[in-house]
């Protein structure tokens, strides 16, 4: 448990930084940088004593209601909406969302 | 008395006897916002066209003997993260700025189909994530028990709509507390139903395994009329279930007598304000002299439900909120070099720093090396937690708590600690974590007048049993304001 939890309070690192924000698909400002690592490492260690608990043959609970899947037929109900939905993209382009060359 | 400061009941009782036209209470309520919206800032968006629209068709079903709902005609808002058909729906983020959802979510229909009349969408902290309103991309909202003062958050514009007179009840969502904080706040009854109660389509998601949608209501009768409104299955949500037990007006009757009412003792450690835990104890010893059984008892794992709150919700948040690419809807960027650059300035530009150091921390306890250490171990804990309530739920019928450490904190002063911010969850996560139901009502006022709640969790659909226990409180303590 010990060695678990020193990996775990060890700060940011720039790479690490660098790792999520762009897994996350953002941008960081280098003025943000320095702020940003301090606040993470912050919470990441308040997070980390979840470390002290026990949990040894603890099922994870992802769901609050565990019964399994509820299942049903794949049915549209809706009405045509493609004029409201194409209504809310940024750019359109005869009756599709336009985006940027992507090769 | 002024037809603002009747409650929803109220006020829906005299609309069905004719007494009072949709139209006059739609008047009423306006006249409040043109006076202190100014002042307070509740509303994103009102929509004062649409709501004397539905008032007409409105009053005409109910002239026409068919829409006999108590709460058929009466003025309601709804927090900006529940979508509204034609209506814009901002989730109080730039990235959402001029998002009009082409349909309504299941739970502003069920009120809609039950006459209510919706006038406009209140703020909230940005995407739900905050504790004081204060993240919302379109200013702060002020707390109408004193101006200086945060309303709470997130659903803060949903309670200080309510507190002010400008919407006789509200909507909210509540993931980590985001409806019982602000009821605490601003002095108003708060309910976070089981989870899978209420539908969550058409909610724009945070957290799914802990959002729920309720009521901030004026008092228990009107918190308990909206919520069994509220409360059906929807095949649109696949966690939402077929339940009993949602009598809940049936249930507003006095008596706890033998009603066995856990307190846990690590509630009143260290952090709480000596006024706060006065007025919460106080309400206990109310509850034991009308009868119920009251005890301290050893709730365990006590300080483990924050963080094991912030590593799953954080987590699911930054899943949830990676569907804000600017290609279908929301925030793009106006210059970028190819589709990847596009993504990130859209979403760098149109999040904002609360939501993204969340997306961040989320995506950091998601990421391979980390995902056991950190994700899996809070919901193992999250596991715990839930067992620590049953066997403290196989000895008592109620849980008894405070809301919130201390009442509303001062305009500007929560958001330069994050984590100090988070850490005043303590007392409301843990009824998200495990999906039970939580009531706060107000049950007393600081040296300054601020108004403190006191919070009641149930076993899972044990709702009645709140209502049944928030009523006799209310009955005992008598009128508030």
């Amino acid at each position: 448990m010990e060695e678990g939890k020193s990996k775990m309070t060890d700060t940011i690192s720039d790479n690490m930084l660098e790792y999520i924000t762009v897994l996350a698909q953002l941008e960081t400002e280098p003025s943000e940088k320095a702020q940003l690592k301090m606040e993470l490492a912050r919470m990441l260690e308040y997070m980390a004593q979840l470390q002290e608990v026990d949990t040894d043959g603890t099922v994870p609970m992802q769901q609050v209601n565990e019964e399994g899947n509820a299942f049903r037929e794949d049915v549209v109900t809706n009405t045509d909406m493609r004029a409201q939905i194409l209504a809310n993209a940024p750019a359109v382009k005869d009756g599709t969302f336009v985006v940027p060359a992507t090769f | 008395m002024g037809l603002t400061e009747l409650s929803a009941v109220q006020l829906g009782k005299k609309i069905a006897a004719k007494e009072i036209r949709v139209r006059e209470a739609l008047d009423a309520v306006f006249a409040k916002t043109d006076a202190s919206e100014g002042k307070y800032h509740c509303f994103i968006t009102l929509d004062k066209e649409g709501a004397y629209r539905q008032a007409e068709q409105v009053q005409e079903r109910i002239d026409a003997g068919v829409c006999d709902s108590m709460l058929a005609g009466v003025p309601m808002a709804v927090k900006d993260n529940l979508c509204t058909a034609g209506l814009r729906t901002t989730c109080a983020s730039k990235m959402l700025a001029q998002f009009v959802p082409p349909y309504s979510a299941a739970a502003v229909e069920r009120l809609q189909a039950a006459g209510a009349i919706l006038i406009g969408k209140t703020n909230m902290d940005e995407f739900a994530m905050g504790s004081t309103t204060e993240t919302s991309a379109f200013g702060i909202t002020k707390n109408p028990c004193a101006e200086d003062r945060v309303p709470g958050g997130s659903s803060g514009g949903s309670a200080a709509a309510v507190a002010a007179g400008e919407a006789y009840y509200a909507l909210g969502t509540d993931t980590g507390g985001s409806i019982r904080q602000p009821a605490s706040h601003c002095g108003l009854v708060g309910i976070k139903p089981t989870y899978g109660s209420v539908s969550r389509y058409g909610l724009i998601a945070y957290a799914s395994s802990m959002d729920q949608i309720g009521p901030l209501a004026k008092d228990v009768t009107d918190a308990a009329a909206v919520l069994e409104l509220l409360c059906a299955q929807d095949p649109k949500d696949a966690v939402s279930v077929k339940r009993e037990g949602t009598n809940f007006c049936g249930a507003l009757q006095e008596g706890v007598k033998g009603l066995r009412i856990g307190i846990p003792k690590a509630y009143f450690g260290q952090g709480i304000s000596e006024e706060v835990s006065a007025a919460v104890l106080r309400a206990a010893e109310e509850f034991k002299a009308a009868g119920a059984v009251v005890e301290m008892f050893d709730l365990a794992y006590v300080k483990y439900a924050v963080p094991a709150y912030y590593t799953i919700a954080d987590a699911e948040a930054s899943s949830n909120l990676e569907r804000y690419d600017g290609i279908k809807y929301g925030y793009r960027a106006e210059e970028y070099a190819d589709l990847h650059g596009l993504y990130r300035k859209s979403r760098s530009a149109g999040f904002g720093t609360e939501v993204k150091r969340r997306i961040l921390l989320g995506t950091f306890v998601l990421s391979a090396d980390c995902y056991e250490a950190y994700y899996l171990k809070a919901l193992k804990v999250r596991r715990l937690i839930r067992q620590a309530f049953e066997n403290a739920f196989a000895d008592y019928d109620v849980i008894l708590g405070p809301a919130a450490p201390a009442t509303a904190p001062k305009l500007g002063e929560s958001l330069q600690d994050p984590l100090q911010m988070y850490l005043a969850d303590i007392y409301t996560v843990s009824a998200n974590l495990t999906g039970l139901p939580a009531i706060c009502l107000p049950c007393g006022k600081d040296r300054a007048g601020l108004p403190i709640g006191l919070q009641l969790t149930g076993r899972a659909f044990g709702e009645e049993v709140l209502f049944r226990a928030a009523y006799t409180y209310e009955k005992i303590r008598g009128a508030w304001q």
